[in-house]
């Protein structure tokens, strides 16, 4: 396999500076929590450490960048710090030890006057169960945040108004929270965040409380909104379907630290240990891999004469093509190329998900 | 296979070797074993060393008091610096309120017999207010009462229990929501006020007399301190508490788009426990109304002063009358209120009803300025016409009352003959009338068995309960025989003593039993603290029996609870002094009509907090119960009692106060002992010091039985959990 593995830590699109970068960063709830880090009782198991000083460590060690316009996911079960560490970021919790820099700023370091102007204007969060204020309408839940900000009323209300068109809310700006459905309750968090046209957008498990179907629609509508305001995504979630649907790059935590930092077909082709191989064990790996995970160097005696395909296109789109094809296919990038793949090659990947190995 | 391992599991559990099971059967053995001791002895030291203290005499604490009021007096008089806020606090209240009575009372019988707005002028901005408020039903509702109190003869009694409790909340709302606020920001304020307000709470009523009227005077300013001191902590309370539980969620979304702490305050915060907050304001109003009339005993103005004066004479009709009034104003204050949190939701919501609402409030503004003018010019638009009706009514009553107690007289008199002698009087016998050092020991050895003496190591616990006995049993003697010794160094052994036990181990409910058995000697009110604490078990006792039986009749049906509620609610928002009145109607005059009331009075809250607690068992327990075949009885007694042990702890901590709250004020009708002093310390010159001195015996009492139930309680808990 020569497939592009990026180095973990380096943002995909690397055009110069990340957006986001965390180095190091711990949190650990308890009694004298700041003075765990760096000493022997790290290195302890969670429940060893909460005997042994009453601490818990929600976040060990995570380091990460998150590029301009990227799409990161962070992805565990409850329980794994993901919610605390994403909570980090803008010091909603304070971390204990490490450095988070958003737009070349460091994040730990600003005062609260700063931390406040980053919040009221860089960084905006989507929450699972909403925070919507239930005694104000639709459109001054949205206009909340330019509010604190002291934008005067009728810039912020167009403004506002701006937003709950393009989340699809429009004629229910003069309604109350209560008023509305979960999936519509979570259009206006995410109308809110976007109001203040922040860099970043954070996501804590934005969709799960709500309904499969409605569930989809909502992620299909940050898919639109990030080709249309290509922001800088941080999604939390504890789907792994939501994660290889919505990332760029998936870093998955377990128990607060980072188990596996990659691409969707990253985590699903090449699980860094026992625990995500059985986390992935699920998911249709033609639906996440691309052509360079089932390539090969040509044999000597294979024709060179079939179609030629990009090395990222998706096997189960690459499928029809390649079976139809007498000849393999040939991956070809930058009129180079890479490697073949043949109906075989193809259906080793499509038939393997039925036999579980 | 399974089913035996439970069964084997459940056998485990009920054998006598299982820990919590034996130490709870000891400490009902050692329970009984107390209570057979004390029966015995009390039985064979009958009389002997009581510690009674004739009604004319005072110790040499109280003549201290005494002197105190009239030092004070003199004090405030010359001009002492030290007494000069409290002095510039009275002024100000008394200005306050003479001036508002002059605004709205027009009083024939006062020097000003007409005021700025004469009673047109007055109903008139009562239903203008009552609609910018409430709407238009609780407009013609307010129409209705306050034109009921005029013409059943009490309109300027109304106005001015009206006037109290409007400035007296006016108060509690500028002090009580920064208050509120502070305690929500400031862990540290927030511990610092919460043992305040609990006293304040605890206190009965009846015990805020004496200092407020010693500080502030009595009168105006009197009467508007203690109603405030008695409204104030539900507001501040209900207001910290909305705060604090308002959804982390949305207070982290709005800090995520960097709100400053003063706008969370204000934008989301605040708002978003509007709701709560009313509910809060409603009880504040509510205690303040119930307050406002008790403070008749200081001279406060209102309607305190006909029902006690009525009550005074045993004239049931006019109590009946005049307490009338003060119900119908009780009721009107309460929905308006509820009606008020309602609507301030459904404004801030429909935009087109608005103009509606405003056209009308201007016509009734535009009427009421018409009505002020006119009761400015005309006599007979300003003072309100005399109406016989009222008296017609009192009439009728006494004569129905009589008509009664003619006809089913002989079977009240039995009751209260029978409870008397069977109940009451064996029970004072036992505590008022035997050895002072024996009941003492008694109430230690008793709160010690059911609230806990303290944890930590059994030597250090015994002997710092030990040390609180000698303690207590010193101040006994110091009581009882006033040695030849000065004083002070002799209380500060005796202080010193509950230091070193409390920093020994003792703890839970024998300290603070200790302190405050220690602090009724200290007060020389022995006896009449006993009688106190005698009636006020039996009062308890009946209440406890109602709350059960209608409270688990409630919990177990939504039919009855839909039925029971709303007569619950309505008794609760009667002011405590009201239910002399039915008492007195039923009963002769006497401790038994003192016990009635506060059975009376105690029964709707102990009733719905064991409903409460009936109602919170989980419908899966229940469900799980029903299917393994429980009949209802079963159901009752193996399921639901016991799961709600901890509620009805609460249920008789809360009955319990209130009970002790309504048998002093039922001294009125009779009831002797310390609610008795308390109204001498205010009627006859000199007494002050023993009213003042009952006063604190009442708080110690309250305090005493407080932590004994609670400690119970959290020891339930306790044992629920493990």
């Amino acid at each position: 396999m020569t497939a592009t593995i990026d180095e973990p830590g380096v943002a995909a699109s690397t055009d110069g500076q990340p957006a986001l970068t965390v180095r190091n960063l711990w949190k650990v709830f308890g009694p004298r929590a700041d003075k765990i880090v760096g000493s022997p009782d790290a290195d302890l198991s969670r429940s060893e450490l909460l005997a042994k000083t009453g601490c818990t460590t929600a976040v060990r060690d995570v380091s990460f960048d998150v590029a301009p316009g990227e799409v990161f996911v962070v992805m565990g079960l409850s329980g794994s710090g993901k919610s605390t560490l994403v909570r980090c970021l803008t010091r909603l919790i304070e971390p204990t030890v490490g450095q988070v820099t958003i737009d070349g700023e460091d994040v730990v370091a600003m005062s609260e006057t700063r931390l406040r102007e980053l919040r009221r204007h860089h960084v905006s969060m989507v929450f699972q169960h909403f925070g919507l204020l239930p005694h104000r309408k639709v459109i001054d839940n949205v206009a909340y945040g330019l509010e604190v900000r002291g934008v005067s009323k009728s810039e912020r209300r167009s403004r506002a108004q701006d937003m709950v068109d393009l989340v699809g809310l429009s004629g229910n700006e003069n309604a109350y929270p209560d008023q509305l459905s979960g999936g519509m309750q979570q259009r206006v968090g995410l109308a809110r965040a976007l109001a203040v046209d922040p860099s970043v957008l954070l996501f804590d498990e934005p969709f799960s409380a709500l309904d499969p179907l409605i569930r989809r629609d909502m992620q299909n509508e940050v898919i639109r909104l990030h080709h249309e305001v290509g922001k800088t995504m941080v999604f939390i979630t504890h789907d792994l379907a939501e994660a290889l649907k919505l990332g760029d790059r998936i870093l998955i935590m377990r128990d607060g630290a980072l188990v596996q930092m990659g691409t969707p077909a990253e985590v699903v082709g090449a699980p860094a240990d026992e625990y995500v191989r059985d986390f992935v064990s699920e998911v249709p790996r033609s639906h996440v891999l691309n052509l360079s995970w089932v390539m090969r160097p040509p044999r000597v005696d294979e024709s060179m004469t079939g179609p030629e395909m990009a090395p990222n296109t998706i096997v189960r789109d690459a499928a029809r093509r390649v079976i139809d094809s007498a000849d393999p296919v040939r991956v070809v990038e930058n009129g180079q190329l890479l490697g073949v793949v043949d109906q075989d090659d193809i259906l080793r990947v499509i038939v393997a998900e039925e036999t579980p190995s | 296979m399974t089913i035996e391992l439970a069964e084997l599991e459940h056998h485990l559990e009920e054998a006598p070797g299982h820990p919590e099971e034996r130490t709870n059967r000891r400490r009902w053995m050692a329970l009984g074993i107390v209570l057979i001791v004390w029966a015995v002895l009390a039985k064979l030291l009958q009389g002997r060393n009581t510690q009674d203290l004739p009604n004319a005499e005072l110790t040499g604490f109280q003549q201290w008091l005494s002197d105190l009021f009239g030092n004070v007096q003199e004090a405030k008089f010359n001009g002492s610096l030290l007494l000069q806020p409290f002095v510039w606090i009275s002024d100000t209240l008394n200005w306050v309120v003479t001036t508002l009575q002059q605004i709205f009372v027009s009083d024939p019988d006062r020097a000003l017999d007409t005021a700025q707005i004469g009673w047109l002028g007055v109903v008139a901005l009562v239903v203008l207010v009552a609609y910018a408020l409430s709407g238009v039903r609780i407009a013609i509702l307010s129409l209705v009462t306050i034109l009921a109190v005029g013409y059943l003869g009490y309109w300027e009694d109304s106005i001015d229990t009206l006037i109290i409790t409007g400035v007296s909340v006016t108060i509690c709302v500028l002090l009580g929501i920064p208050l509120a606020i502070l305690m929500f920001r400031s862990s540290r304020a927030s511990a610092a006020i919460t043992p305040v307000l609990d006293a304040m709470q605890t206190m009965p009523s009846f015990a805020y007399l004496a200092p407020f009227a010693l500080l502030f005077g009595i009168g105006n300013a009197g009467a508007v301190m203690v109603t405030l001191v008695y409204a104030l902590p539900p507001l501040v309370r209900i207001t910290a508490h909305a705060l604090g539980t308002v959804s982390p969620t949305t207070v982290e979304a709005t800090a995520s788009m960097g709100s400053t702490s003063r706008q969370l305050l204000a934008k989301v915060q605040l708002p978003m426990s509007r709701r709560t907050i009313i509910v809060g304001l409603n009880q504040t109003v509510m205690a303040a109304l119930s307050m406002a009339v008790i403070a008749a005993f200081i001279a406060g103005p209102g309607l305190g002063l006909p029902i006690v004066r009525a009550l005074n004479a045993l004239n049931i009709g006019v109590a009946f009358v005049a307490g009338m009034c003060l119900v119908i104003l009780a009721i009107l204050l309460d929905r308006a209120a509820v009606r008020a949190g309602q609507r301030a939701e459904m404004t801030a919501r429909s935009g087109s009803s608005e103009r509606q609402r405003w056209i009308v409030l201007g016509v009734l503004a535009v009427v009421t300025l018409g009505c002020i003018i006119a009761s400015r010019s005309k006599l007979r638009w300003s003072i309100f016409p005399e109406s016989d009706i009222g008296q017609q009514i009192a009439t009728r009553v006494n004569d129905w009352t009589k008509a009664f107690t003619d006809a089913a007289g002989s079977l009240t008199e039995w009751v209260n003959d029978t409870a008397t002698v069977w109940v009451l009087n064996p029970l004072e016998d036992l505590m008022a009338n035997s050895p002072w050092w024996l009941v003492a020991l008694a109430i230690l050895a008793i709160a010690a068995l059911l609230g806990g003496a303290g944890h930590g190591e059994r030597a250090r616990v015994i002997s710092g309960a030990a040390l609180c006995t000698a303690a207590v049993l010193a101040a006994g003697y110091y009581a009882a025989q006033v040695p030849d010794v000065a004083w002070i160094p002799y209380w500060l052994v005796v202080a010193a003593l509950l230091a070193v036990g409390s920093y020994l181990g003792a703890a839970e409910a024998l300290l603070p039993t200790a302190v405050c058995l220690t602090l009724i000697f200290g007060v020389g009110l022995w006896q009449d603290s006993m009688v106190t604490l005698s009636m006020t078990l039996v009062a308890t006792s009946a209440v406890m029996f109602f709350g059960v039986v209608v409270g688990t009749w409630m919990g177990r049906s939504h039919r009855v609870d839909s039925a029971v509620r709303p007569v619950l609610d309505l008794l609760q928002t009667m002011p405590s002094l009201v239910y002399l009145i039915p008492a007195l109607a039923l009963f002769p005059p006497g401790k038994f009509l003192a016990v009635a009331a506060a059975v009376l009075y105690a029964s709707p809250v102990a009733i719905k907090i064991a409903a409460d607690g009936i109602r919170s068992v989980a419908p899966t327990t229940i469900e799980a119960a029903q299917a393994i075949g429980s009949n209802r009885w079963q159901m009752i007694s193996k399921v639901q009692l016991p799961m709600s042990k901890g509620s009805m702890v609460l249920a008789a901590n809360q009955g319990m106060l209130f009970v002790l709250s309504m048998v002093v004020i039922g001294a009125l009708v009779g009831g002797g002992s310390l609610g008795y002093l308390v109204i001498t310390g205010f009627s006859q010159d000199g007494f002050f010091g023993k009213g003042l001195a009952a006063g604190i015996a009442i708080t110690a009492l309250g305090i005493m039985l407080d932590r004994i139930t609670v400690h119970t309680a959290a020891r339930y808990g306790r044992a629920e959990r493990a």
